[in-house]
């Protein structure tokens, strides 16, 4: 018994160290890139394309950014005209799609899991298989819709309009909202309501003083959910916004990419604009990670 | 005890009131949802269904009404070696995408489950920054880190000016990159949380058993964490076949001839040619397939439902 333990911990110790070892090396390697862009987005372009690349960005300055936000001062700069515009497009689009999203969403959330009624569970299905289908599936045929209703609508909604991208994100993202809100409307037990209403309150009234606060984290996390969406859209977006103005910002990065291995690039100028349009997202990222996995891995993991 | 019962009685027969009383309230509650899915999906499949038993041509550019031409575009899509060439690359691509991702990410979960809690820390802000990042964002950067003149890559590993767009089968590889790095952490995480539920018990008495380190892998853990590994796969596939933005983009820093997928072919076909008969056969069949892989997933949701 007393041989047992020391081998026992022999053969534990130098595996251990050897994983933890492999994760370093794998944290590493997946945090490059990230690394790597907001790291080259401080240093200017002359050390950029030096042959020998810097690691560090000691020396480094915010230029980059300011010639990108400096939108439209400059002329000449093609790549630095249009960041605030675009930055005004995604912000309508995606305020817009989060606030009627979250709203029909959450209604449709509260009819299946508080009533069973005819025709639910065929809701449902309808939902979970529309949240799989692809935009590749489907946006030729709403790139036709859009610019027959942009004729009828005079561009009202339609083509390179916000209202018509904002339309198709609604719908793209209120299947997964509508499924992740069932969950918390669910979780909050209908009894609690009930004995509201015994104690006075009107339906409505137990509703928005019982339920609705308990809902918050939920719809908090399904919000930002339907935010990322909208904001990092791209495939609808360069069928739709079309028009050089009315880019969006998945749009408006890709024109630094267009071309780039034919032409001198500003990379540094590249890369800030590429960390201004992922801080955002990392930062609302990290608050929901959590609920977002569970929603799409329910049931198969508890807990 | 014969008091409790009667207690209840009251709320269960006032909440089937309820529901009784109010049994429009869940239509009118759906109502909204559903009405913006019939606008924005449920009018455009049907268009497209309809569009892919017409013939679009030059007169109807012009305004002339298409003309039905029933599988006449299915037949052609179909007989057409470059749409065959396309779905074979799209398979193979996501193949090989799923099957990385999803080795690469139980890979990372087992390190995870491994490692002592401040490096297993380190390793998940890692997976978390890489999953946060924008895709648009992501695929700059990587182009960055790939460029063919001051890229990182090949200052690293030597290459000279090795242009990693110029032929598609480096640009898949490049994409496959891309593709892999982004959506491992969601399988790490998610084969994670399956790993964190096999009891420490049940390890200790199987290593006590003498099952070695491989055995007990595939007869405890593998059966374990089989429903969460069942459901990564199949997303896996669902959301390689449809891999767009990471091509379109790659192809628009350098076009190279032939590197379409079947996202950025019916791209090609729809808004680039207006040949909008064959993007919508196309599309139906994307559609089809997308349905069919996800008829599993979807019990598997619905059945953790009720």
């Amino acid at each position: 018994m007393s041989t047992q333990t020391p081998t026992k911990r022999f053969r534990i110790r130098p595996s251990r160290i050897i994983a933890g070892f492999a994760a370093i090396v794998v944290a590493l390697i997946w945090v490059f890139p990230v690394y790597w862009m907001i790291s080259s987005s401080l240093l200017p372009n002359v050390v950029l394309t030096s042959t020998t690349p810097r690691f560090f960005p000691y020396g480094g300055s915010f230029d980059n950014y300011g010639s990108v936000l400096s939108a439209g001062m400059k002329d000449g700069q093609w790549w630095t005209s249009n960041f605030m515009r675009a930055m005004g497009v995604s912000l309508s689009v995606t305020l817009i799609s989060v606030f009627f999203a979250l709203l029909f969403a959450f209604l449709a959330a509260l009819a299946i899991s508080r009533f069973k009624f005819r025709g639910r569970k065929s809701f449902v299905l309808a939902i979970l298989f529309i949240q799989m289908l692809p935009a590749e599936g489907l946006f030729i045929a709403q790139y036709k819709m859009m610019s027959s209703l942009g004729e009828a609508t005079h561009g009202l909604i339609g083509l390179n309009s916000i209202i018509g991208v904002s339309i198709l994100y609604i719908a793209a993202v209120i299947p997964f909202t509508v499924w992740m809100l069932r969950g918390f409307v669910a979780g909050v037990p209908a009894e609690l309501e009930e004995s509201a209403q015994v104690d006075g309150c009107t339906p409505t009234g137990a509703f928005f003083r019982i339920t609705f606060p308990l809902l918050a984290p939920g719809l908090v996390a399904s919000g930002v959910y339907a935010f990322l969406q909208a904001w990092n859209e791209f495939t609808i977006a360069l069928v739709i916004l079309q028009k050089e103005d009315m880019r969006s910002l998945p749009l408006w990065l890709r024109t630094f990419i267009q071309g780039s291995q034919a032409r001198e690039t500003d990379w540094g100028a590249v890369m800030a604009a590429s960390t201004l349009v992922a801080i955002p997202v990392i930062i609302f990222f990290l608050c929901v990670q959590g609920r977002l996995t569970s929603g799409l891995v329910a049931g198969a993991v508890k807990g | 005890m014969p008091t409790s019962p009667a207690v209840e009685i009251i709320p269960t027969t006032q909440r089937s009131l309820n529901k009784k009383k109010f049994h429009v309230a869940p239509y009118v509650l759906i109502l909204p949802a559903i009405i913006m899915l019939l606008v924005a999906m449920g009018y455009p499949l049907v268009w497209q269904i309809w569009a892919s038993f017409q013939h679009f041509g030059l007169a109807q550019q012009f305004g002339a009404p298409p003309d039905f031409v029933g599988f006449e575009n299915y037949v052609a899509v179909f007989t057409s070696t470059q749409t065959w060439a396309v779905v074979a690359r799209s398979l193979a691509f996501c193949l090989v995408n799923a099957i990385l991702t999803v080795l690469i990410g139980v890979g990372i979960a087992l390190l995870m489950n491994a490692v002592n809690k401040a490096i297993r820390l380190i390793l998940q802000i890692a997976m978390l920054l890489a999953w946060a990042m924008p895709v648009v964002a992501a695929v700059t950067v990587w182009i960055w880190v790939f460029d063919w003149r001051r890229g990182i890559i090949n200052y690293l590993f030597g290459l000279g000016t090795h242009n990693w767009l110029g032929t598609s089968l480096s640009l898949y590889f490049v994409a496959t990159v891309i593709v892999v790095w982004m959506s491992v952490p969601f399988v790490a995480f998610s084969v994670y949380a399956g790993l964190t539920q096999v009891s420490e018990e049940v390890m200790e008495a199987a290593q006590l058993d003498g099952a070695s380190g491989i055995a007990r892998f595939f007869e405890i853990i593998v059966p374990m964490i089989r429903p969460v590994l069942m459901i990564v796969i199949l997303l896996q596939v669902i959301w390689d076949l449809r891999v767009f933005t990471q091509i379109r983009m790659l192809q628009d820093a350098q076009t190279p001839l032939n590197s379409d997928l079947l996202g950025t072919f019916i791209y090609r076909l729809g808004v680039g040619s207006g040949d909008f008969s064959m993007a919508s056969a196309l599309s139906i069949f994307v559609l089809i397939i997308t349905v069919l892989f996800s008829i599993a997933y979807v019990i598997q949701l619905v059945k953790e439902d009720s």
